[in-house]
């Protein structure tokens, strides 16, 4: 088997490197070149302002990568932070914490629901995310009467704008959450039981691993993590936007999921990758808006790496 | 011997009776007659019916070309974008004529369904990442040639093209009609071509497909193409309708195509479906929207609960149909 | 028709086929029988243009021949029939009889009404009358067997090849295939059949070749030979030398048990291939299951297990009956498995070997749901040494291991788990000699220890020297118990043979 791997040509170990390295190389590429033409790009304001924009996506997309280790997809994130907006204002009343614990449970409940669609209904996740998707939306707009709602609360000024150390909470919420999700995959039987299902479900069902209960946990964390993006992007907002919160963040979670060289296929996950992901993405936007160049220009480039990741990476479920 | 073809005769005859198939039509001719019942003139007015007719009329160009896509298959996440990009073309190019502001969309986006399929076909690589890809590009694309949404491109009222999509026959609106001979040419591809066969046969099993010799590569990159061109005769028709293009039309266009489509009783998974349930899927959600806007107290959020439910009811009680007749 | 010349074939240093020669005329079917890994698979995707060959030629009607792909062969007229039916379920019975050639009229749309008729009558020729507009799936496999017949001659084959074609076929529906089978034969149509199943080469066949590790072990006119000599010949022994002791490290001592069995499976039955299979092992017996591909050894493995849904029977373990039965329900009760398909069920090849080993012992090893380190390798540690699995470090990725190392792997992942009982569905299959003996002789110091063990192999002498007591299954039921000094491999054979005689009816 040794002598296989070191006989393989150059060009694939080529590839092996890039689908391994690719997004740190990309992101220490754009880093540079910023540092280089962009004025003002290393100054506190701006970087604080970078992460600050990432780090919803981010929350979102590590939920999305634990589900893509799964063999699975969640269209319905995007309707999650809708739902969590759209109930922060209407529970504000009994205080602040009973609001937060409410609209933390909606996302609970949305991702109860595609779990148990998927692992016992045995739906497509695509399938049971999409009804969410289109229906949890809905929902919100019918809580918050399709109106965006003013938010005056300090404790959620607190959470959305503050920070500690310089650092704003909900970027620090963001690392918190990929270093769990890190350790939860690494050191704990569930991450060993959600890369096993993914990895190979008729396997881990004959090892007499709990295949159905593991699914629907992965779509209650994305769900859950999916309600405090929504908190955390209604907190700084000072509003709860039911209408424009959270829309298409499905399709950049997945981005950076991707981009962040976690494969569609299941069975393998890159946390650290997929926050990478999602700040790579973050950094085109970035340059390309402060490089003056079109918007439009930033979703062509998006287009073009996911597609070149997806590549990169496809030879390798032969390999 | 007889007694094996007697048993595989009584197991086809039940074939006949489709409830997975039959499901959305029947619905929908409950909605309508209740719609009557309810809101009387209000919604079997001709006026009210023909505005459902116009509304469906560019999901329905849409969703038929989802419906070849899903049912070979695949997804195609890309429309809602491209809806938007011929949109903004079609405007664009009516500085030059009629003619320039129809071809100039749907060259484009056969290019972008062909750039689809050959990643599809040929490079292998899943529906679902290069249609996302290429969402992205066309909506980039979109607000490019929008000057970033600064520039609205007004398509002049004299233009042929402008009287000509804002006409009527018969008290349906042009759209309404060009949909239709779509949908009906498509039905015609879609069940009486070989092309046809080949997409369902696709759908059903890739590898004995291949095995029986034919091109898979080249039907499933053609699939992409014709959901490109059909989303693109739907961004046209829109543009002539509201005499200009905006990029930021068509978001989520996409998922409610394929919503459409799955409730129409096609398979998600591909190898089976129907373009008949897919019209009656598009006229269905347009339906509902239009009810709901009738009722006073209901506003029209409820459209996206009740369609989101609907979605995955329906796919929920397929899904049971199917299994059991497995059994 | 077409001549195969000393063929041979290697894979990564794995010789395949080895200066194999098969010739097939027009108007002859030609059984092609070997157990698996005979290289029964490997000639036949030499012949349809999937493999080329290392050394020797292919001539088809005289003439050299190399088909680039199947398409190529198809084209020349060699069909083969799979073994899973390779239609479109989900289309009807014409669409998949003229995909990619439907009738049209002159607007180029499809004739359904010229195509179904035609349909019907190429089916009225086989005598099946199905209605050609139902779906394809609906029908019973047999049905779809003989329309994919239907489909390759109307193509205009003059070569079918049939790969295992009944095996998931009834009896009536086995009448039918082979009914087809002989008008081929009328039709001067050359056929290749392969099959596992010995009373189908002595009803349908003319000539009869018998492959083993990749060479002729047998090739000849039906009629010339016997069915205990051919299955001698498949499984690689000498009617004679039989009796004689084989090449496996199993003890020689017999183990006598008695008392109330470990496990107690009763009248498994799943239609069409369980049934009522019973199977009790008790504490420190081996049990065999013996009998020819597709006889049923491993459903009957899975359903104990819990793993494939039963239509009747029940299982306990140590006396007692689970209520809801599935692999946890098993494992939970002290049953163990290790399945024949490493790669498809049994290995997560994207996971570490330590990853692989404690999958199924998580719940002992976690503090809080965290996983203890320390716990963890002590436990990989104690298998790796005590199994002698060979690896760089315990965090190497299992898919790089050779097939024996990765079949200790999965033994170590049951083992860690204490089981009463231990299935081992072809434990030393397609590992090398050095691991096969190992795991053989593990499994002996098992049973010293007091645990069950349930034994499948299609490797008789394995089962006759590994197991204390033998079952041999036919078309999914028990035909004969051996114990003791009655097992012997004549005998197996024998009843392998004789069952399958005496059920021709």
């Amino acid at each position: 088997m040794t002598d296989l791997r070191t006989a393989l040509p150059p060009r694939t170990e080529m590839v092996a490197f890039l689908q391994v390295a690719g997004v740190y190389l990309a992101i220490a590429a754009l880093l540079a070149f910023n540092l280089v033409f962009t004025p003002n790009f290393a100054t506190v304001t701006n970087l604080r302002l970078q992460l600050v924009q990432v780090a919803p996506v981010a929350i979102v997309a590590i939920g999305m990568a634990l589900v893509i280790a799964t063999e699975g997809i969640d269209l319905s994130v995007g309707a999650t932070m809708a739902i969590t907006a759209a109930l922060l204002p209407l529970y504000l009343g009994y205080g602040v914490g009973v609001a937060i614990v409410i609209a933390l449970a909606a996302g609970l409940l949305v991702g109860l629901v595609n779990g148990t669609l998927i692992a016992f209904a045995g739906m497509q996740p695509i399938i049971a995310t999409l009804g969410l998707l289109v229906a949890g939306r809905g929902l919100a707009l019918v809580f918050a009467d399709g109106r965006l709602t003013e938010i005056f609360d300090p404790t959620l000024d607190t959470l959305g704008n503050a920070s500690v150390l310089g650092v704003p909470i909900s970027v620090l919420l963001a690392l918190a959450i990929t270093v769990a999700a890190g350790v939860a995959v690494h050191r704990t039987a569930f991450g060993r039981r959600l890369l096993a299902t993914g990895g190979n479900r008729a396997a881990a069902t004959l090892a007499g691993l709990p295949v159905k209960r593991t699914l629907v946990t992965v779509y209650v964390l994305s769900g859950l993590l999916a309600a405090t993006a929504g908190l955390l992007t209604t907190a700084r907002q000072g509003a709860s936007d039911p209408s424009f919160v959270g829309l298409l963040i499905e399709l950049s979670a997945i981005t950076a999921v991707v981009v962040g060289g976690t494969p569609l296929s299941g069975g393998r996950v890159r946390i650290l990758g997929t926050l990478m992901g999602a700040l790579l993405m973050q950094l085109i936007t970035a340059t390309v808006i402060q490089q003056n160049l079109p918007d439009s220009a930033a979703r062509m480039i998006q287009a073009g790496i996911i597609v070149a990741a997806v590549y990169v990476q496809r030879g390798r479920g032969a390999a | 011997m007889t007694m094996v073809a007697a048993r595989a005769e009584v197991s086809t005859r039940e074939l006949r009776w489709r409830p997975d198939r039959a499901g959305a039509p029947i619905v929908l001719a409950l909605v309508l007659i209740g719609g009557s019942l309810v809101f009387g003139d209000s919604f079997a007015s001709g006026q009210n019916l023909g505005n459902i007719a116009l509304d469906s009329s560019y999901l329905l160009l849409i969703a038929t070309g989802m419906t070849f896509v899903i049912i070979s298959g695949g997804i195609d996440l890309s429309v809602g974008s491209l809806l938007a990009l011929a949109g903004v073309l079609t405007a664009y190019g009516a500085q030059w004529g009629s003619a320039v502001a129809v071809a100039l969309p749907l060259v484009v986006c056969a290019v972008f369904g062909l750039v689809n399929g050959l990643l599809i076909g040929r490079a292998k690589i899943a529906p679902f990442i290069v249609t996302l890809a290429a969402l992205l590009f066309a909506r980039g694309c979109a607000f490019a040639v929008s000057s970033e949404g600064n520039t609205v491109h007004i398509i002049p009222a004299d233009l042929l093209l402008t009287r000509l999509g804002q006409a009527g026959w018969l008290g349906l609106h042009a759209p309404v009609w060009i949909a239709l001979a779509a949908f009906g040419l498509g039905w015609l591809l879609l069940n009486r071509t070989r092309f046809g066969q080949a997409v369902f046969a696709i759908g059903g099993s890739q590898e004995a497909t291949e095995l029986m010799g034919l091109p898979v590569a080249r039907v499933r990159t053609l699939v992409y193409v014709l959901s490109a061109v059909l989303t693109g005769v739907a961004g046209v028709l829109i543009a002539a309708q509201t005499s200009s293009g905006l990029p930021t039309i068509g978001e989520g266009r996409e998922l409610e195509a394929i919503a459409a489509v799955v409730i129409g009783g096609t398979l998600l998974t591909g190898g089976a479906g129907s373009l008949s349930g897919t019209l009656a899927g598009v006229l269905l959600l347009k339906v509902i929207q239009n009810l709901i806007n009738q009722v006073g107290t209901l506003t029209s959020y409820y459209q996206q609960v009740v369609s989101g439910t609907f979605l995955i009811v329906v796919v929920l009680v397929q899904s049971r149909l199917a299994r059991r007749r497995r059994r | 028709m077409i001549e195969v010349r000393s063929v041979r074939k290697h894979f990564a240093g794995v010789r395949a086929l080895d200066g194999v020669s098969l010739s097939l005329h027009a108007g002859e079917v030609h059984a092609l029988v070997g157990e698996n890994g005979a290289g029964k698979s490997t000639l036949i995707k030499i012949i349809t243009g999937v493999y080329r060959p290392d050394v020797g030629d292919l001539r088809y009607q005289g003439e050299p021949v190399a088909f680039a792909s199947p398409r190529d062969a198809q084209a020349a007229g060699i069909s083969t029939i799979y073994q899973e039916v390779n239609l479109v379920p989900l289309r009807s019975v014409a669409a998949n009889l003229f995909l990619g050639r439907e009738p049209v009229n002159r607007l180029g749309l499809i004739d359904y009404r010229r195509m179904h008729r035609a349909a019907r009558e190429i089916l009225a020729r086989y005598g099946i009358t199905v209605d050609v507009r139902g779906r394809l799936g609906e029908l019973g496999l047999g049905v779809q067997q003989m329309i994919a017949v239907a489909r390759a001659l109307s193509t205009d084959a003059r070569v079918v090849i049939m790969d295992e074609p009944t095996s998931s076929l009834e009896p009536r529906e086995v009448d039918l295939l082979l009914g087809v089978v002989a008008m081929l034969r009328e039709q001067q149509v050359a056929v290749l059949y392969v099959t596992h199943k010995l009373d189908e080469v002595f009803r349908a066949c003319d000539r009869v070749t018998v492959l083993r590790d990749g060479r002729v072990a047998h090739s000849g006119p039906v009629a010339g030979t016997t069915r205990l000599r051919l299955v001698a010949t498949m499984l690689g022994r000498d009617i004679d030398e039989v009796r004689r002791h084989g090449a496996t490290t199993f003890g020689d001592e017999q183990r006598d048990v008695t008392g109330t069995p470990l496990l107690h499976a009763e009248r498994l039955t799943r239609r069409p291939l369980l049934d009522e299979v019973s199977v009790d092992v008790h504490a420190g017996e081996v049990v065999g299951l013996a009998g020819l591909l597709g006889s049923g050894r491993t459903e009957t493995a899975k359903a104990v297990f819990g793993a494939d849904p039963v239509d009747a029977g029940s299982v306990k373990v140590g006396g007692r009956r689970a209520r809801r039965w599935s692999p946890a329900a098993a494992i939970r009760a002290g049953l163990g498995m290790v399945p024949e398909d490493r790669k498809a069920e049994g290995l997560i090849g994207d996971l570490s070997v330590r990853d692989n080993i404690v999958l199924a012992a998580l719940p002992r090893l976690t503090v809080a749901g965290f996983l203890s380190e320390r716990r963890q390798a002590a436990l990989v540690d104690t298998f790796v040494r005590r199994l002698q699995i060979k690896i760089s470090h315990p965090g190497q990725k299992v898919r790089e291991l050779s097939g024996g190392n990765q079949q200790k792997v999965l033994l170590a992942r049951m083992l860690c788990l204490h089981p009463k009982v231990l299935i081992l569905d072809e434990p030393t299959r397609g590992i090398d000699v050095g691991a096969k003996a190992e795991i053989q002789a593990l499994i002996d110091e098992l049973a010293e220890q007091g645990l069950g063990v349930l034994l499948i192999s299609s490797e008789l002498e394995e089962v006759v020297e590994g197991a204390d007591r033998v079952l041999v299954l036919r078309d999914g039921a028990v035909v004969g118990t051996f114990r003791g000094d009655e097992v012997s491999e004549d005998r197996i054979m024998r009843t392998i043979a004789r069952a399958a005689e005496e059920d021709d009816d």
